[in-house]
């Protein structure tokens, strides 16, 4: 169990992993996640679950090597366990024919997107994906929401690929020429998140976001991953991590974000120190 | 009584220094000598009929391995206590001896009582670190399989149990450690989780399959388990692990800790040790409050104090009478410089611009008519409102009923709290074949009373997988 069978680099620093682990290659559903551990002394990391092969057992997970403990998972490679993989956790995205639903992913966010948007398919949705990254070479997954949405658009903020600026200008500009869009789906980074979601609310346009706060446990237990929405409290981990986007305190969500921000940055010099003490030795 | 008359006073324990200790993770009392535990043996009169005994929620046989003690046979000492308690290192650490079994030690009425629980643990630690631990007998397979879910020390005790009976036990724990409370909760101070790993490798050579990692309820349902993955019967030992927050304006900001969040940190994820042995980070405050009076309350005042606090701030609403916390907790705390701020209770938490806690709104309490706990309850006085200033908080006013099992169980009876109701006796739910005990059925107890729950259960367990109350059948008890 747990072992890596497959490893890609899909973007720069950007990867995809298959893990065999048949249980949750067979129970998970779209929208939930898994907690993983690289290493004893670890963090525990949770990453939204993209696919999963019930076949081969395998289940799907693409990061961002950009922390301390997402480099480490980076440097394993096939044939490598990881310690642990919990899951899956949080609840399944709520599933329902909209009509015309529109699916927006940001950043390497644009993966935990694929799988909500194949299970919008299934339930006959007709699908328009929007997807953004800061330069071309990040975009991901272009293809496979491709071949799933009815029309796929791509923004880069440097004007790269696609069209220039976020995907919000892009959303904007379809709702101008008359796309008549019943349902948003958002996941990337949270200001991006926050952007969709105001946009959205003044069309009236149901809008799910699927947040990323800070997590321990991932069962409820430690009350880590408190978001508010609609003013109250609730536990991402247990009761999302989807939420509706017109209700969720992203101000309060960044904030918390960064509540590590200068104990990483110590993680990661202390990481840099030692590998340039390794190297230093040879 | 007995005539001897009573000339060896009750032994005190060597601990860490006060001043020593704050700066380290180690464990405070340093247990009994050889010297010290015979001293303190040759107290016990040996009554005949031991009323320390009734005050133990599993009956441990008290007399009877404190005999054993006085005549130096230390490891049999803690045979006769596995009899009926699988963890007396841990026990003789955490259990409240002095509201069990020692409040009603004949001794207690004249002078100090037996220090019944500094021999439970002097004997464990005797046998373990003579390397004469017995693995317990188990009886041949008898092909039943049971689940056990979670792996505090109910799941621990019904596990154990069960697999000395013959039965094939998988224990399924959400973390990725198993020991529940015990491993993510109760410090390294207090409770050197060296200990609690060599019990649970005794589990594992007595066959029980241990599964971390493993969220019931996500992963497979109990339905599941019973069906699909052929389990014969299940005992539920979740826990009370739901954390419960004040509802006070500012209780989100950054800074402000359950202390389920806090002590997981410290402990499960070892954040004191961050940035060397481990990655998981944690805030070290230097002006830090803690809310509650009990157990969870003064660890993480302590814990937060050895993560290099200036200054720990404890508030509770009620009087120091009503702390719920083990005696020896709260005199340890005190030695160490924790403040008690009593009769105190935050109403408000404030932040900076950043969103980080700066302080807490307090406010005073005085103690009205008793409420249906039979404490007197805490009445707000009007107008005593003042500002503390604090850069972490951490809040230990109790934990709820965790609905991961019970929101993925639909026939499982639960109360209007969403705790398990489960029969006293045996354990057994609304469901044939599921069992519950421990804090998932009484709200937060006690290590021990969690233990006891889960030996009911096998027993009942055990019953109920060959059909009958057969005869001839060795019980859980054997
Ligand atoms: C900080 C702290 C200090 C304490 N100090 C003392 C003390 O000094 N003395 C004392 O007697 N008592 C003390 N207690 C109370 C005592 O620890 C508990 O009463 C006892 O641990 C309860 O045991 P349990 O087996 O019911 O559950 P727990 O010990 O809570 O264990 C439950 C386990 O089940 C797991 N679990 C939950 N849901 C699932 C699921 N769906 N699938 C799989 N696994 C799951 C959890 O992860 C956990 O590991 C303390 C408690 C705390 C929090
Ligand atoms: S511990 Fe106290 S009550 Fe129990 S047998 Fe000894 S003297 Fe009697
Ligand atoms: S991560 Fe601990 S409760 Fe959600």
């Amino acid at each position: 169990m747990n072992e890596i069978i497959a490893k890609e680099e899909i973007a720069p620093s950007t990867y995809g992993y298959d893990i065999y682990h048949p249980r949750i290659a067979k129970k998970r559903k779209a929208g939930q996640f898994v907690i993983i551990r690289t290493h004893d002394g670890g963090e525990r990391v949770p990453l939204t679950i993209v696919g999963s092969d019930v076949q081969a057992g395998t289940v799907t997970l693409i990061f961002q090597a950009v922390g301390h403990s997402t480099k480490e998972l980076a440097q394993l490679g096939v044939g490598d366990r990881l310690l642990d993989m919990a899951g899956p956790l949080g609840k399944a995205t709520h599933i329902e024919n909209y009509g015309k639903a529109c699916v927006m992913g940001g950043g390497y966010g644009t993966a935990p997107v694929l799988p909500i948007a194949d299970a919008l398919k299934e339930a006959g949705n007709d699908l328009i994906g929007i997807i953004g990254a800061r330069t071309k070479e990040l975009v991901i997954l272009e293809k496979e929401l491709g071949a799933i949405c009815s029309r796929l658009e791509v923004a880069t903020d440097d004007g790269s690929y696609g069209h220039q600026g976020f995907v919000t200008d892009v959303l904007q500009k379809l709702i101008d020429e008359g796309e008549k869009i019943a349902f948003v789906l958002a996941v990337g980074p949270t200001p991006m998140m926050r952007a969709v979601s105001n946009l959205t609310k003044t069309y009236g346009t149901p809008t799910m976001v699927s947040l990323n706060p800070i997590m321990v446990d991932g069962t409820g237990m430690c009350g880590g991953c408190r978001v508010e929405v609609g003013g109250e409290t609730k536990f991402a981990c247990v009761d999302g991590p989807e939420f509706d986007g017109h209700e969720v305190n992203f101000d309060l969500l960044m904030k918390r974000q960064g509540t590590y921000k200068a104990e990483e940055q110590q993680a990661s010099d202390h990481a840099a120190h030692c590998r340039v003490g390794l190297e230093a030795a040879r | 009584m007995s005539p001897k008359t009573e000339t060896v006073p009750r032994q005190a324990m060597r601990e860490q220094p006060p001043q020593e200790r704050v700066g380290n993770f180690n464990e405070v009392p340093l247990g009994y000598t050889e010297q010290q535990a015979l001293a303190e043996a040759s107290r016990c009169l040996q009554c005949k009929k031991p009323k320390c005994i009734e005050g133990c929620p599993v009956a441990v046989d008290i007399p009877g391995f404190i005999a054993l003690v006085q005549e130096g046979k230390f490891a049999e000492g803690a045979r006769k206590i596995k009899e009926t308690n699988v963890l007396p290192a841990v026990c003789g650490r955490v259990c409240p001896q002095e509201t069990q079994c020692e409040v009603l030690c004949v001794l207690a009425k004249k002078s100090d009582p037996v220090a019944v629980g500094r021999l439970e643990r002097f004997v464990a630690d005797w046998e373990r670190e003579h390397n004469v631990v017995e693995r317990p007998h188990t009886a041949p397979p008898t092909g039943k399989r049971v689940a056990m879910i979670g792996s505090g020390p109910a799941g621990l005790t019904c596990a154990a149990d069960l697999a000395k009976l013959g039965h094939e036990v998988t224990v399924f724990e959400a973390l990725h450690e198993m020991g529940g409370v015990l491993v993510y909760g109760i410090p390294e101070f207090r409770l050197p989780k060296k200990i609690l790993r060599e019990e649970i490798d005794t589990l594992r050579e007595m066959g029980v399959k241990l599964e971390t990692s493993a969220v019931i309820g996500k992963l497979a349902t109990i339905e599941e388990l019973m069906t699909e993955e052929g389990f014969d019967a299940v005992f539920i030992g979740t826990g009370a692990g739901l954390p419960h927050f004040m509802g006070v304006p500012g209780e989100n900001l950054m800074g402000v800790y359950s202390a389920n969040e806090f002590l997981t940190r410290s402990n499960l994820m070892r954040a004191y040790s961050f940035g060397e042995k481990a990655d998981t980070p944690i805030a070290r405050g230097k002006r830090v409050m803690v809310i509650g009076g009990g157990n969870v309350a003064m660890d993480s005042a302590r814990t937060a104090l050895r993560l290099g606090a200036d200054k720990v701030i404890l508030a509770y609403r009620r009087s120091r009478d009503e702390m719920p916390a083990r005696a020896e907790e709260i005199h340890h705390a005190e030695e160490e410089g924790i403040e008690f701020h009593l009769l105190t209770v935050p109403v408000e938490l404030r932040g900076d611009e950043r969103g980080w806690v700066t302080s807490a709104i307090m406010q005073k309490m005085e103690l009205g008519e008793p409420d249906d706990s039979g404490r007197r309850r805490p009445v707000p006085v009007e107008g005593s409102e003042y500002e503390e200033p604090i850069d972490v908080a951490i809040i230990a006013i109790g934990a709820g009923a965790n609905p991961l099992i019970s929101s993925t169980t639909p026939d499982l009876e639960t109360n209007r709290r969403g705790y398990i109701v489960s029969d006293p006796e045996t354990g057994a739910t609304s469901i044939p074949g599921v069992y519950a005990g421990g804090d998932i059925v009484t709200g937060s107890a006690t290590v021990i009373e969690a233990m006891g729950a889960g030996r009911r259960a096998a027993a009942a367990i055990h019953q109920y997988l060959l059909g009958t109350k057969a005869e001839g059948q060795p019980t859980a008890d054997a």
